[in-house]
């Protein structure tokens, strides 16, 4: 992972620029962070329907060769990780040798992010939902973790302590929206329900804005002005017929991960208990509950004691999360920001370091179809 | 100048045309796989489990339990302002399927994952009657 770049962060619809503009400002910061020259790039690896496709952005960076131009299919941030593993994968695969994953959106100048369709018919699959008022991605998947609770007894506690984690680390990071902003357990519960199980401080924020991470092959890792951070693993998908509409998937009470995570642990050649810092895509808390979880960190039972604002602070905590603020209180960037931090994490200049950090993970858009995880290591993992 | 907003209407296809009619008269109506034995849910024109295109309509009871729910106090669309709080919910039939649906004729207090339910027909336009729920 060659170098990080961020746009400054707004709130939706507040952005003074343009997408692109948006997107290719985050990808000219990453090449400066990396020492990176923008036309060295020569792939392009986005997801969630990006509109700035790679052969606009080679064209405004002056891009030498295009070797490289991948979209991961999916909504919301599935893709977080996921275009991670198309660029590492390309670089593995001699089909690029500088791939930027990044991702833009400026929702005053495109319309909202996630609002429901405002039309009179409706046809296929959504004709058996869209009738009754299930229009938004909070409503489903408040469905999917109200059912999990269920079945394991979970407390609404375990959502507040991801909630408290992530504003508390915002606290500390000037790029984050909510610094200066803090949450207390009171104002949590005193907070108005959007969908149950979910408070308004149990759902993501929609931001303007624009990330960009840059990756080579790792021979060049030495020439590089960080500390080397490595892709040790990066996989994507779902279980078996995960994506099947109106709900009839047959493992209904999951964020999605159980079959992806085994392959990323299986291809990072670590446990669980190897995982130093955590970063999870929090679109709901409830998505976190579920995909740490399905991440092996604690078994479902065991949710209501391992799930404490104990536990999930940086630096000391047994599992340091979302030490950026994450999706919550630093910026919702569909997730790419969390994986930029996970990569800080490895580098040491994350603002809320976890004093040797080896190991760091990042969890991608819990309860979408597919969703993906990575793991970056450093020097001392390979 | 108050304007009411239509919602959203389901428009039948050719395949999912027997079940829209079945609800008009008061019927719950899936398909079965004459192969495979299956239950599908929404309508197809091949089975989800073996890919058989002998898929057959059957009447059914309309009972199952609740899968899943959620109380919505945010309208995510103006059209549903008026109808908030929304009780959102899944609905598993005894055959299997599950579906999306709104609970009716219960109170918010009262709603439990796992509670026994019957299906309710309401006609929202004179084609098209949804699917709702009520407590068995």
């Amino acid at each position: 992972m060659a170098g990080v770049g961020q746009t400054t962060y707004y709130k939706h619809g507040q952005s003074p620029h343009a997408e692109s503009r948006l997107a290719l400002e985050a990808i000219l910061n990453a090449c400066a962070d990396a020492g990176i020259a923008p036309e060295e790039i020569d792939g392009f690896s986005s997801y969630s329907n990006d509109r700035n496709d790679g052969p606009r952005m080679a064209a405004a960076l002056g891009c030498r060769e295009l070797r490289f131009s991948n979209m991961f299919w999916g909504g919301g941030g599935g893709g977080a990780a996921g275009a991670i593993q198309n660029a590492a994968a390309a670089i593995a695969g001699g089909l690029a040798d500088c791939v930027v994953a990044y991702r833009g959106l400026a929702q005053g100048q495109f319309g909202r992010f996630g609002r429901g369709a405002e039309v009179g018919q409706v046809s296929g699959e959504a004709a058996h939902t869209t009738p009754f008022g299930l229009m938004s991605a909070a409503q489903m998947f408040a469905m999917k973790a109200m059912r999990f609770m269920h079945d394991h007894n979970v407390e609404r506690s375990a959502l507040r302590a991801i909630a408290l984690a992530s504003y508390q680390h915002a606290q500390t990071n000037p790029l984050a929206i909510m610094n200066g902003r803090p949450l207390t357990p009171e104002k949590y519960d005193d907070s108005r329900w959007i969908v149950e199980p979910f408070r308004l401080f149990d759902c993501c924020q929609e931001n303007d804005g624009a990330a960009a991470i840059i990756l080579v092959p790792a021979e060049r890792a030495r020439d590089l002005p960080h500390p080397p951070c490595y892709v040790l693993g990066a996989t994507s998908g779902g279980h078996y017929r995960a994506g099947a509409p109106v709900h009839n998937t047959p493992d209904y009470a999951s964020s999605h991960f159980k079959t992806v995570a085994r392959r990323l642990y299986d291809m990072a050649g670590i446990e669980p208990e190897d995982v130093n810092v955590l970063q999870s895509y929090e679109n709901f808390t409830g998505g976190v509950l579920m995909a740490i979880v399905e991440h092996g960190f604690c078994e479902p039972d065991e949710v209501n004691d391992f799930f404490s604002i104990e536990n999930f602070l940086a630096p000391s905590g047994r599992l340091p999360l979302n030490t950026s603020g994450g999706n919550l209180a630093e910026c919702y960037m569909h997730g790419l920001g969390l994986t930029i931090e996970a990569i800080r994490q490895i580098r040491g200049d994350s603002p809320n370091a976890v004093p040797g950090a080896e190991v760091s993970m990042m969890i991608a858009g819990p309860m979408v179809t597919p969703v993906s995880s990575c793991v970056f290591g450093s020097q001392a993992t390979l | 100048m108050d304007v009411e907003l239509l919602k959203p209407l389901p428009v039948p296809t050719p395949v999912s045309l027997p079940f829209w009619e079945g609800l008009a008269e008061g019927k719950v109506r899936l398909q079965k796989c004459d192969a495979c034995r299956t239950w599908v849910f929404y309508p197809r024109s091949r089975c989800s489990c073996c890919l058989s295109d002998q898929l057959r309509w059957r009447d059914v009871s309309g009972r199952g339990t609740l899968y899943t729910f959620t109380i919505a106090r945010q309208p995510t669309s103006p059209h549903f302002a008026s109808d908030t709080p929304q009780l959102l919910a899944v609905v598993e039939l005894e055959e299997g399927v599950r579906l999306t649906t709104n609970l009716v004729h219960v109170a918010e207090a009262d709603i439990r994952v796992g509670m026994r339910v019957k299906a309710c027909f309401e006609r929202v336009s004179p084609d098209i009657t949804l699917l709702k729920f009520q407590p068995a």
